[in-house]
């Protein structure tokens, strides 16, 4: 695999084919299948947050080395509304549009690493790895 | 994307062909309703063994799928969540709650068939 | 890789004579030709140390004759990839019979020891160029011993790993004991990486087997906090998702105490007391009836 791989997020439709090439990445780079799908639903549930509330934005999806250790990251980035107040953000259950939420809790929970950096405004970068077992 | 919505008796069986974008769903859920209202169905069996991720978006259009049908008197089964998309869809608290659920097509069926006693 | 600019740190004034390459080439040479000799000094020092206690002398003297060549053929090549993948090799060979890091470590800075060693007999009479080959020779040196290192201690790692994922393979099986009814005995400590794979092996058995029902014995199981509780609910949760029944049996009262004080849900969870009862009432749920062999005549 060279280098990284950027997607668009300007429709629903992008955020198909952002999942998809996710699958892609984490298979080539040895993730079980079952982590590959954790990674897609991460990317599927990431990229919506993009067009429900920032309209556009773009997914980053690149290996990573750790420790003796190889992983996959995933970097939401928009210029969108952003958050006024993360903590709450990522607490189950919560939700500005009155629908099941932002998801980001969840998203802790499919991957290992997470990191939010938001400024309301300017917009939200959520950064997110898996680490292959 | 068509989802190919097929009429065996008294039963509905639209099945998930790929990967679906939220405008497909959407069209979807009208489509499933306006059917199961025309043919006066008894149950509608959505099968989703094709689908490899099941995120929230997908997850809550097939519990407003279930409800909505439910509110025209039949009853919906999800069939054919693959075994790692339901540690996902767990993992992100979508459980489907209230919903039927079925292995596959021919687990939803003998359920139906056991359920409103009807031979096809 | 070594860089050639780790190579060039030499003195300023040296620059005048010898490239660093040149005397790696000297350097090479030097042990080449001594090679029968420093070889032997290095195993009388191996077993003066008390290393690799686990090997035979015999062994001991095949792999350190092998080390030798592949040690000299690094600083000569300045290439790694072949010690790395010798390396490799000697730790899977070694780390089934107990062989320590400490070990694998001790015997390599045993080598770079003998080697300066005779590198200072050699050149006692001429400082400068025992200083210049020295500067060549260490940061080599001290490369290699660190490629082996390094590749002992991920072999081991990898072994560790390989270990622990047979052991969680073992503990969790998932046996069918009537058609379309799996059981599931858990047995010892639950950490979150054991439920995840307990639960997928669960998942990939009920759809295997066509399950439709599912009992998860606790019995065993030492202790119960919230994030294993959790944890057991995703399960139940996942396997309903596929279409089948989980019912819990074995769930001690103090368990079942705890988990309603730290507001673990437990209306999620189909429990009955023990395995027996679990298992009559999934063959309730499938249909079955039981019955004494009396009562059927």
């Amino acid at each position: 695999m060279v280098g990284e791989i950027r997607v668009a997020i300007n429709s629903d439709q992008d955020i198909v084919s952002a999942r998809q090439k996710g699958r892609v990445v984490a298979n080539e780079l040895g993730f079980s299948s079952g982590d590959a799908t954790l990674i897609a639903t991460a990317i599927s549930e990431l990229a919506r947050n993009i067009v429900s509330y920032a309209r556009k934005g773009q997914i980053t999806i690149k290996k990573v080395n750790g420790h003796n250790r190889e992983g996959i990251a995933v970097i939401a980035a928009d210029e969108g509304p952003g958050i006024a107040d993360i903590r709450q953000a990522l607490r189950d259950g919560f939700s500005t549009s009155g629908s099941l939420g932002l998801g980001l809790p969840g998203v802790r929970r499919l991957m290992d690493e997470f990191e939010i950096t938001s400024q309301p405004g300017k917009g939200t970068t959520v950064a997110v790895k898996k680490w292959r077992q | 994307m068509e989802v190919p919505i097929l009429k065996q008796g008294a039963f509905l069986i639209a099945t998930f062909q790929a990967a679906l974008s939220d405008a497909d769903l959407n069209q979807l859920r009208m489509g499933l309703v306006q059917q199961v209202v025309k043919f006066r169905s008894r149950a509608v069996i959505v099968d989703v063994t094709a689908m490899d991720v099941m995120d929230s978006f997908a997850s809550r259009t097939l519990r407003e799928i279930a409800h909505m049908i439910r509110l025209r008197g039949a009853e919906t089964v999800i069939v054919g969540i693959q075994p790692e998309v339901a540690f996902a869809m767990v993992q992100l608290g979508l459980t489907l709650e209230g919903v039927a659920t079925a292995l596959d097509l021919e687990e939803g069926l003998a359920y139906l068939n056991e359920k409103f006693k009807v031979t096809n | 890789m070594i860089s050639k600019r780790d190579v060039a740190s030499v003195p300023p004034e040296s620059k005048r004579n010898e490239e660093p390459s040149e005397l790696l080439r000297e350097l090479v040479a030097h042990l080449r030709q001594n090679r029968t000799q420093l070889r032997e000094e290095w195993v009388v020092r191996i077993s003066e140390t008390r290393l690799l206690t686990a090997m035979t002398k015999e062994e001991i003297f095949a792999e350190a004759t092998s080390v030798y060549d592949s040690y000299v053929e690094a600083l000569e090549t300045e290439a790694f990839e072949a010690l790395q993948a010798y390396a490799r090799n000697l730790s899977e060979r070694i780390i089934p019979r107990g062989v320590e890091t400490h070990e694998v470590v001790g015997i390599v800075l045993l080598l770079r020891d003998v080697l300066a060693r005779s590198l200072f007999a050699k050149y006692q009479n001429d400082f400068k160029k025992l200083n210049r080959i020295l500067d060549a020779y260490e940061p080599a040196a001290n490369r290699i011993a660190n490629t082996v290192a390094v590749g002992f201690v991920q072999e081991r790692e990898r072994v560790i790993r390989q270990q622990q994922e047979a052991i969680r393979e073992l503990s969790t099986p998932v046996l069918q004991v009537r058609e379309r009814l799996l059981i599931l005995p858990i047995i010892g400590v639950i950490d979150p990486q054991r439920a995840r794979q307990l639960t997928e092996q669960l998942l990939r058995g009920i759809r295997t087997n066509r399950a439709k029902v599912v009992v998860i014995d606790i019995t065993g199981v030492a202790a119960m906090d919230v994030t294993v509780a959790n944890h057991l609910v995703q399960t139940v949760e996942a396997s309903r998702l596929l279409g089948a029944t989980v019912i819990v049996t074995g769930l001690s009262p103090e368990i079942a105490q705890t988990l309603v004080t730290i507001g673990v849900d437990l209306g999620k969870m189909n429990t009955v007391g023990d395995l027996q009862g679990g298992i009559e009432q999934a063959e309730r749920l499938l249909g079955y009836k039981v019955a004494t062999l009396a009562e059927q005549s």
